[in-house]
């Protein structure tokens, strides 16, 4: 692409909503991947795993996922990488392995999605894969009852390559606009005819792919499947948004943060047996979050004195912190003041995800 | 089709109100605010609902 030509493109991306923060997607050049790097053992039902991307699975294969740093494209550094691990030859109607990322409302509520002013966005994104042919996936809303199937084509194995779809905003169907699940990009790599559906139109039911797009990558061992610098925009492909790391990173920890390694958080202790500890978060997330706390390799002292812990639960939650109860067996004294320690990495992982 | 595995589910309360379901969700205790805006708490009113989940009371 010629430098005239990117100009072009992004003063159209400038008339469009804006030259910077124009890319839909977080997380789009798989930067970000607080859970871990790797993943496995996963049963059927969704699991997130690198920052705002998850996977769907209900199938009789087994994979892995994994963010990649050595298989990039130019200009990347990150990917989200599928091997499988068990193939499923053989997909039954209503099975599927999918990746996906959902938008909450209040991002893509512009589009007008669901309106006769709905606006046309292109999605872009580099892909790699040892299985060539046509692969498929879909863009859906939030209620898993409009759908957008399309294909996209491999045409060379273990070769990077950059895909750009464009779709029609869709002028009916119900799109979230607040802080609820809203459009959602799906990408096939095994799905079974329930949930394919005819390539380039809109139409009613959850579809996850196109029908006659390969199944390939989850039915063959060791096939390999990756995917970064995913963009949606308002109108025609521009380059990838390369945005500063801190701000993907403050935009990620909308739906997902973690604490690590706590040191001398204070306690109140609130009656003879019971303490709490007040947990602000680094920013307001997108709902009241779930919270998993790591039940072990915590302390909590009172003037210098260990205490036993005898349970612990999180009583109280906002968008902006939350409460955890801490219960002792011994004594201690109401309205003293203590610490409490948890050396865990993941010592609580914080979840508002989509 | 559920979105997630959820094997245990039992209410959290604060001051003697309910504020929490405790659940063990894909094998993960959790501890999920009732805010039908948080996915693992709207799986588990879909589930509940649909008669394969009780939430216990709390102790």
């Amino acid at each position: 692409m010629s430098r005239a030509r990117e100009f072009a493109d992004l003063a159209g991306a400038a008339d469009a909503g804006g030259i910077t923060g124009r890319n839909l997607i977080i997380n789009g050049g798989m930067k970000i991947s607080a859970r871990g790097t790797s993943f496995t053992g996963f049963g059927a039902g969704v699991n997130y795993s690198l920052d705002r991307f998850a996977h769907f699975h209900s199938s009789d294969g087994a994979f892995t996922v994994s963010q990649e740093t050595s298989v990039v494209p130019t200009d990347f550094t990150h990917a989200l990488k599928v091997q499988t691990t068990t193939a499923d030859a053989s997909i039954a109607a209503g099975q599927r392995l999918i990746v996906f990322t959902r938008c909450e409302g209040n991002t893509v509520s512009h589009l007008n999605w669901g309106t006769s002013a709905a606006k046309t966005v292109t999605l872009s994104f580099y892909v790699r894969s040892s299985i060539t042919g046509t692969h498929g996936g879909a863009i859906g809303n939030g209620s898993d009852n409009r759908n957008y199937p399309f294909t996209y084509t491999i045409s060379s194995a273990d070769t990077w390559e950059r895909k750009t779809i464009t779709i029609p905003g869709d002028q009916t169907g119900t799109w979230a606009t607040g802080t609820g699940r809203s459009l959602q990009v799906v990408w096939g790599l095994g799905v079974g005819s329930t949930y394919s559906g005819t390539a380039g139109a809109w139409a009613a039911g959850d579809v996850n792919s196109a029908t006659g797009a390969t199944t390939g990558v989850l039915g063959t061992l060791n096939a390999t499947w990756y995917l970064t610098g995913v963009q949606l925009e308002v109108g025609s492909a521009t380059p990838f948004e390369h945005e500063p790391y801190g701000v993907t990173l403050q935009k990620a920890k909308r739906f997902y943060q973690k604490v690590d390694n706590i040191q001398g958080q204070t306690v109140h202790a609130f009656n003879t047996s019971d303490a709490y500890v007040r947990f602000p978060l680094e920013m307001g997330m997108r709902a009241n979050p779930s919270i998993t706390p790591v039940s072990s390799g915590d302390s909590l002292h009172f003037a210098g004195t260990a205490e036993t812990i005898s349970a612990r639960s999180v009583v109280a939650v906002k968008p902006e912190g939350y409460l955890y109860k801490l219960t002792v067996s011994s004594t201690i004294t109401a309205g003293q003041a203590g610490h409490y320690d948890n050396n865990q990495v993941n010592a609580f992982k914080i979840d508002a995800e989509l | 089709m559920n979105e997630m595995n959820i094997t245990a589910a039992q209410y959290v309360q604060h001051d003697n109100v309910n504020t929490m379901v405790k659940a063990t969700i894909d094998g993960t205790e959790m501890h999920v605010p009732l805010d039908p805006a948080n996915r693992h708490y709207a799986e588990i009113m879909k589930q509940a609902e649909s008669g394969g989940l009780t939430i216990a009371d709390a102790d």
